[in-house]
């Protein structure tokens, strides 16, 4: 008991006195940006699983992207299961000049079977609307709306809109849906219609991209034997889906940028591993005669060891929270700042996050803290009249690597992948092993030179010789802060570049589906009146993969997931005499002339190598129900880059000409001839328009919002930095202090020493710039290489950066800090040593 | 069972020897020191500097070991425990005062004098930490951290501490080294006023011949050897 309270006695002391301040900053920010990351994926998730009930609306599904067999509904009613079924499928809808890609749901009579369907008939576009649960569906001839759809056709109660043949009736707005999409990317406006309306539109067509639905819902006990019954039944195409398999994209998308985010906080962990393991260190040091006389006093190893421990609990626990609270503040921030791209209320976040940030600060703090501490209560009670007696040397590696350990440990645990966090803290260990042995070497090299040179680099050179140690764990935890900085910046903005270069001006922004093959002249009719050049027009035929070289192959055949869909999904086949310029042969050849009409196939590279198809193979597919074989005679690598219509498959021309087809183009549509797209739907209203130009753009919005977080989440990063320049700074302070006051004694100008330290703090400093810059480069191989699939082109001013900054950012801060030291005279500062 | 502290000396080095190996040859430090210092007693160990005084007070107290010899404290053969049993012995019976006071900078002066008594597990320690530095004139000054005060004051809280166990010995190390001559000898009055005080048995070490001569007995040290003895 009086232990505890000693040490929560020394703590707030040490506290008042800022001998912890190094400390407590580093810690704050580290708990600060992993639970800034941490509350926010947090929100996003709950209002994910929030939903996660009503995404369905219901408790089961089958899908299909063909008609489902009647089969299912029949053994579902057999159970006493609830049933309904939906068909959605994206096409244009327009009032006046106006059309707009919407996402189409027709529906039978029930839905939704779980969640609310809310409707209001006040058009007035209020934010807070009085609205109501449906408890129908849209009557026959009328249609139900979203609001993206009410504003951008200025639509009012009883407006007609036109979707494909059909002219039907606005008569509600659709407030709340089930299966709303929520998070990253909305997809188009959206209209509810009644599943009886949707012959009359004429857009259920050869090569229309619909999924068809079977809900069903009950008892859980039963609707589990249902799944179980439907599973063993499932055809090609078809698959069931729970809310436990629902919305895997969004999900994995969410996952994969909350990796991203907290592999960025951590990044401001290792830093103030850093800055935790030198301010420690310092500490320790200061703390050896008071260590001292307690265990002359009678204090037991054990007491020491209670009393730190306490301390340091206590210390970490105050500090972790104020980095949770920092988290909470930080967080609502981030929402704030990326308003636009999160355009849903988001629920208040779970206190989970700040367990794992008190996890977090708790682990760091004893990792790196303890084993400096472990051998503070080993100090020979003898230095109480010998202070030159001071702790047992040799622990220095082996006391870091708890530390190393615990923070090997976050990292797999935050990655949530043992080999991505082995790897990344593999490469720190490797990089600080590397650049504290270069450190030495250079060290040691750099003393040969002091005697040479001005009178300010010979101290310069004989402090950093005197100080070895010291010196290269300065410029080593310097280097790897300085690497975390040009690593997120610089290298991130070249990554950035590569991607957005990829793509030429001209690229095609506007795809153009499902045309059927009569309406081929009157659409070339139609560019040559727009003056727009003729796009090349590809044949497209819907077939699935059923075997190869004879062999039937299921789904259940692969276990890669992409595999799986591969064969599960119809996609298209094409045919061409010439081949694509944006493709290149990589195995066998491409046709002649002559092969016009022969059963052979080309095959893009990255299908072949996920489903295992080789040159040789005979391909059997699916088309219409009538099965059609083919021999690979190539495989080709498609720079999906490009924006051109690609095909996975093709055949030469003559083969696939007699089973039903569609036809599918891309072209280039200047910005100022926009309108020409709504003249374009009026003439062809079956046409599914892609614009790929909002694709482009909402894809660039979203990398840019991911890029924004994470330069959210870099403040910390820099933070960090900051704390880890403070620590290596003040650890030599001491040292500084005392020979400040030494050589002032003897005479010294204040100029001089200055001058020393300048060229000391400045080859500290270079030295960290240079380690920064090569471990920036490596690291930016590695990201691009490995974890982005781009390729790193070599930065120069990575180098000029890190040297600089290094060299300058360091100097500065060195003799700022040390700007106190030289204030006092020198008879306080004898008097204070004495 | 131990014999009654009082009939056997409180301290009790035989043939006490250190030495140190630098390199190839071995530097005698201390050599064959006997001594028993029987409680209520004073004993000043003098000699110039590198004699081995402070070598001595270190192995008396148990804070180094010999390379031969024995201590016993209270009958106790120190160099037969380990470290947190010298450590619990110390506490136990001795109080130490040093020439750079050695106070803890993180604790005022009250808390200073309070904490042997707190590492002890004493519950209350407050008053008889008041108590001593009102003995010594430092009454308004308990909330003071070390650096506020001035050396003499800073050996007076030394001194409160080293007598706040009760201890039966007292070990000071040239307590007047880091102070002006008169307030060098306000603090040695003031040390010998408890010691009378409180019937503590006194082992000082010092270069100063009259401050020696305060004390009942004195050894002189001339390169870590006994040369004078005054009983």
């Amino acid at each position: 008991m009086n232990i505890l309270k000693l040490s929560f006695r020394m703590l707030k002391r040490d506290w008042r006195a800022g001998e912890l301040r190094v400390l407590i900053f580093a810690l704050v920010v580290a708990v600060g940006g992993m639970t800034t990351v941490g509350f926010f994926s947090d929100r996003v998730q709950l209002a994910l699983s929030r939903q996660g009930n009503q995404l369905l609306g219901a408790d089961l599904i089958i899908l299909s992207d063909r008609t489902l067999p009647i089969h299912y509904q029949d053994e579902a009613k057999r159970l006493g299961l609830s049933v309904s079924s939906s068909l959605k499928f994206p096409s244009m809808a327009s009032r006046g000049d106006i059309s707009l890609l919407s996402e189409i749901k027709a529906v039978t009579p029930g839905y939704p079977l779980r969640g609310e369907l809310r409707i209001t008939e006040d058009f007035g576009g209020a934010s807070e609307p009085v609205d109501r649960v449906a408890g129908s569906i849209p009557e026959r001839g009328t249609v139900w709306v979203d609001d993206k759809l009410m504003a951008r056709l200025s639509l009012k109660r009883g407006d007609e809109i036109e979707i494909g043949d059909s002219r039907l009736k606005v008569a509600a707005r659709i407030t709340q849906e089930p299966d709303h999409s929520i998070g990253f990317i909305n997809l188009g406006p959206r209209i509810l219609i009644h599943a009886d309306d949707l012959p009359a539109t004429g857009l259920i067509q050869q090569g229309s991209r619909i999924v068809y639905r079977l809900l069903v819902a009950g008892d859980a006990g039963v609707v589990e034997t249902f799944r179980e019954w439907s599973q063993s039944h499932l055809m090609m195409g078809e698959r069931v889906e729970g809310i436990r398999d629902a919305r895997p994209e969004i999900k994995a998308a969410l996952d994969r940028a909350e990796k991203f985010l907290s592999l960025a906080a951590l990044a401001s962990v290792v830093l103030a591993a850093a800055a935790i393991a030198l301010a420690v260190r310092r500490f320790s040091h200061r703390h050896l005669d008071g260590c001292a006389v307690m265990r002359c006093l009678g204090a037991s190893q054990s007491t020491l060891l209670r009393l730190y421990l306490y301390h340091f609990t206590l210390l970490g626990l105050i500090a972790s929270l104020i980095g949770c609270g920092l988290g909470l503040v930080a967080q609502e921030a981030l929402v704030y700042w990326l308003s636009v791209l999160v355009d849903e209320e988001l629920p208040w976040p779970s206190m989970v996050p700040a367990v794992h940030g008190l996890l977090t600060g708790m682990i760091l703090l004893l990792g790196f803290a303890l084993p400096p501490l472990l051998n503070l209560r080993s100090v020979p009670a003898l230095r109480v009249l010998r202070r030159d007696i001071g702790l047992a040397s040799g622990h220095g590696l082996t006391g870091y690597s708890i530390g190393l350990a615990a923070l090997t440990v976050l990292f797999v645990w935050k990655a949530g992948d043992i080999r991505l966090g082995l790897s990344v803290m593999g490469g720190f260990v490797v990089a600080i092993l590397l650049f504290g042995l270069i450190g030495f070497l250079l060290v040691r090299a750099l003393s040969g030179m002091s005697g040479q040179g001005g009178g300010a680099w010979r101290y310069g050179l004989a402090s950093i010789r005197r100080r070895a140690t010291g010196s290269v764990v300065q410029s080593v935890a310097l280097g790897l802060g300085l690497m975390a900085l040009l690593a997120l910046t610089l290298i991130r903005d070249d990554l950035l570049q590569n991607w957005k270069t990829s793509l030429p001006p001209d690229a095609p922004n506007r795809f153009l589906v499902n045309i059927q093959k009569d309406q081929l002249q009157p659409l070339e009719a139609f560019f040559k009146e727009n003056a727009i050049s003729q796009p090349l027009v590809f044949p497209m035929v819907r077939g699935r993969l059923t075997a190869i070289n004879g062999k039937n192959i299921v789904s259940g055949d692969f276990t890669d997931t992409r595999a799986k869909r591969l064969i599960e999904r119809e996609f298209n086949l094409s045919w061409a005499s010439e081949m694509s310029p944006d493709n290149l042969i990589v195995k066998g050849h491409w046709w002649g002339r002559g092969d016009t009409g022969k059963a052979v196939l080309s095959v893009e590279e990255g299908i072949a190598k996920t489903v295992g198809i080789k040159v040789g193979d005979a391909l059997t597919y699916d088309v219409a129900g009538s099965p059609f074989t083919a021999h690979v005679t190539s495989i080709r690598r498609v720079d999906w880059d490009s924006f051109r219509v690609n095909f996975f498959v093709v055949t030469p021309p003559g083969v696939l000409d007699n089973y039903p087809s569609s036809y599918i183009t891309s072209f280039h549509l200047p910005p100022k001839q926009s309108d020409l797209m709504n003249h374009l739907i009026r003439a062809f209203p079956n046409f599914l328009v892609i614009d790929v130009a909002s694709i482009i753009d909402q894809v660039q919005k979203v990398m840019d919002q991911v890029s924004r977080a994470v330069e959210f989440v870099f403040l910390f990063t820099l933070l960090a930095g900051f704390a880890v320049l403070y620590a290596a700074i003040a650890s030599t302070q001491d040292e500084r202090i005392h020979e400040a006051a030494i050589f002032r004694t003897l005479g010294a100008q204040r100029s001089q020493l200055v001058r020393s330290w300048a060229a000391e703090f400045a080859i500290i400093g270079g030295l960290a710039g240079v380690f920064a810059a090569a471990g920036a480069s490596a690291l930016g191989y590695a990201i691009g290489e490995y974890a982005l699939n781009l390729s790193y082109s070599f930065n120069p001013w990575i180098w000029v950066t890190g040297l600089t900054t290094g060299v300058v950012g360091v100097t500065v801060a060195g003799l700022m800090g040390t700007r106190s030291v030289l204030s006092q005279t020198p008879l306080t500062i004898l008097r204070k040593i004495a | 069972m131990r014999e009654d502290p009082k009939l056997i000396p409180i301290v009790k080095a035989t043939a006490l020897t250190k030495q140190v190996s630098t390199g190839s040859d071995h530097l005698v430090i201390l050599h064959d020191i006997n001594l028993s210092v029987i409680e209520g007693e004073s004993l000043a160990v003098i000699g110039s500097s590198g004699s081995g005084k402070s070598t001595l007070l270190g192995l008396l107290a148990g804070l180094d070991s010999p390379s031969s010899g024995s201590v016993h404290l209270a009958g106790e053969d120190i160099f037969s425990l380990d470290e947190d049993g010298r450590a619990a012995l110390r506490g136990r019976l001795l109080g130490f005062v040093f020439q750079s006071f050695q106070l803890l900078p993180a604790l005022t002066a009250l808390e200073n004098v309070m904490l042997p008594l707190e590492l002890a597990g004493v519950r209350d320690a407050q008053p008889a930490a008041m108590d001593l530095l009102n003995r010594v004139g430092l009454g308004m000054r308990l909330g003071h951290y070390p650096k506020q005060l001035s050396g003499g004051e800073q050996q007076r809280v030394a001194i409160a501490r080293a007598f706040v166990t009760q201890p039966h010995l007292v070990m000071a190390d040239e307590p007047t080294g880091n102070l002006d001559s008169v307030t060098g000898a306000q603090i040695i009055d003031l040390m010998f006023e408890l010691n009378q005080e409180r019937g503590t048995t006194l082992i000082l070490v010092t270069h100063d011949e009259s401050i020696s001569s305060r004390c009942k007995r004195r050894i002189r040290l001339e390169a870590g050897r006994s040369v004078v003895g005054h009983d």
